[in-house]
């Protein structure tokens, strides 16, 4: 059963992956190994495919290295879920195809607590009780169906609402 | 690439090459310019990205124009629309000359009265991110204004700090110091201020704001200098994006005249372009700061994200001029980085604690 890691605010691409950790330091395959590396040092080796990330606010905060969210992305988080984002990282995660929700459910979940996240549904499942998570506005979700960014522009051309090419 | 002339290239984040990684991915960025025929391709020694995009005039006021660094909102200093993106958003725009934008909601800043002496730019970044705090700004553009006593260079500051508030761009309303950098289309020159339509606004009080400091691990964890106690610094970092300026540069060189640094501090200084390094050569500038006891590295980023040239270890402790204080960012995660202005990290270079710069 996927678990979700708690969070506080304002989480920043340093803690998410510090700078001497970037591909150009040490090596693309590695990423996944250097995920919150010093912030919270038994994560990359204890993730698993499907947790979900549950954040405080402006999550991604600093820079704007898309291998912040590349690492979590290669981790295996299914979801990342704050009530909001700094700009860059959601606009990286947003290409990469990732999926966002802005929602606090801060002081709701426990850190370990197992989820079960329903995608298509929109919707988050804790123990008994289910959470609807906001879903992002429609030009984003063109986005994120294709896996991204670039699987959009090579599928149809062009950017998403895009009307002259 | 549809306008290989409105792209540019630049190697400036370890450069030169600390090791073989990064020598090799600076070998994908030079043959890829070559091969798009990008020709503002600026290699390593030429200097920090922004510093490079104002003082060679690659963005002129009214321009959109995009960077793979988070610090592209120093573009506003010369009222253009700039905003930092990641690397395929970038990477897009390389390929398609187009990107997709969210029309952001303005923040009106007003600065009123005047600055005191030795409290410049970054103390009122600093004491803007103390109000409103590091997401205060979240997606909105911030409009500057009544900016007439700040200097390009004092704009470039500001303009980039704005990017630890959240800020997508930090436009400084143009005037006569955007006029003298370059010319400006009409639209710009004479704006319809009275259709202009602001979030929210705010106003600082200049004459109020004194020397701060950015307390670790947070951009806007901010102090006055003079609060702070004794804190003890092991490095002075002069430099980056955001303060490597030649004013920055001269700033902290008429503190240091025919002064040394104390013993138990080491002061790097990066200065942000080839071009400000020479006119310190020139002017005397960087004599008086060698004298002083400082070292010089070569124009780029320097030490601020933590790959070379300065790399704290675990327990130390820096006084930085650059804008993010994040734990591990310049070395180990238990070093601790304080943020200020050029003059405040010179007077913490003569006493070797945190100092504020009346003080000396």
């Amino acid at each position: 059963m996927p678990r979700a890691w708690l969070f506080g605010q304002d989480i920043d691409t340093d803690q998410i992956i510090p700078g001497r950790y970037s591909p150009y330091m040490t090596s693309e395959e590695e990423l996944s190994n250097f995920a919150f590396i010093e912030h919270r040092p038994e994560f990359a080796a204890s993730v698993r495919p499907g947790d979900v990330i549950v954040a405080g606010r402006n999550f991604g905060c600093g820079s704007s290295r898309e291998y912040a969210p590349r690492a979590l992305q290669k981790c295996g988080i299914a979801a990342i879920i704050a009530p909001s984002f700094a700009r860059i990282f959601f606009r990286n995660a947003v290409n990469l195809g990732m999926a966002l929700f802005e929602a606090d459910l801060t002081a709701r979940i426990r850190d370990g607590d197992e989820v079960a996240l329903d995608l298509p549904g929109s919707k988050l499942v804790v123990a008994a009780t289910t959470y609807a998570l906001p879903q992002l506005p429609e030009f984003v979700q063109q986005i994120q169906r294709e896996g991204g960014i670039v699987a959009f522009y090579r599928r149809y051309g062009r950017f998403p609402g895009e009307v002259h090419v | 690439m549809p306008y290989p002339e409105r792209c540019a290239v630049f190697v400036d984040h370890v450069a030169p090459a600390s090791n073989v990684a990064s020598a090799e991915g600076q070998i994908k960025a030079r043959s890829f310019a070559r091969e798009q025929g990008i020709a503002a391709f600026y290699e390593s020694g030429c200097g920090v990205c922004h510093q490079l995009m104002v003082q060679e005039h690659l963005v002129e006021p009214g321009m959109v124009a995009i960077g793979s660094d988070s610090h592209s909102t120093t573009y506003g200093a010369i009222a253009a629309f700039g905003t930092g993106m990641g690397s395929t958003d970038v990477a897009l725009a390389f390929a398609t000359g187009r990107t997709w934008l969210r029309v952001p909601e303005t923040v009106r800043v007003d600065l009123v009265g005047r600055l005191r002496e030795r409290v410049d730019a970054k103390d009122v970044a600093l004491h803007l991110l103390g109000r409103i705090k590091a997401d205060g700004f979240t997606y909105r553009a911030v409009e500057f204004h009544n900016a007439e006593q700040f200097s390009l260079a004092s704009r470039m500051t500001l303009s980039s700090m704005t990017t630890e508030m959240g800020a997508k761009a930090g436009i400084v309303a143009p005037d006569e110091v955007t006029r003298a950098y370059a010319p400006m289309p009409d639209w710009l020159d004479a704006p319809d201020s009275a259709a202009a339509t602001y979030d929210s606004r705010i106003a600082v009080d200049l004459d109020k704001v004194e020397p701060l400091v950015a307390r670790p691990p947070r951009v806007d964890d901010v102090v006055p200098a003079r609060m702070l106690g004794d804190v003890h610094v092991d490095q002075v970092f002069l430099g980056t994006c955001t303060n490597g300026r030649l004013q920055d540069l001269r700033a902290v060189a008429d503190i240091l005249r025919g002064r040394r640094i104390a013993e138990t501090v080491r002061m790097v200084v990066v200065p942000a372009s080839r071009r400000v390094l020479q006119d310190a050569l020139a002017d005397g500038t960087l004599a008086i700061l060698l004298n002083a006891g400082a070292t010089i590295g070569p124009p780029g980023c320097g030490p601020c994200i933590g790959r070379h040239m300065g790399v704290l270890g675990a327990g130390e402790v820096c006084l930085s001029t650059s804008n993010r204080n994040f734990a591990g960012r310049m070395g180990s995660p238990k070093a601790r980085i304080y943020l200020g202005s050029p003059c405040t990290a010179a007077a913490t270079a003569l006493r070797g604690a945190i100092t504020d710069p009346r003080d000396v």
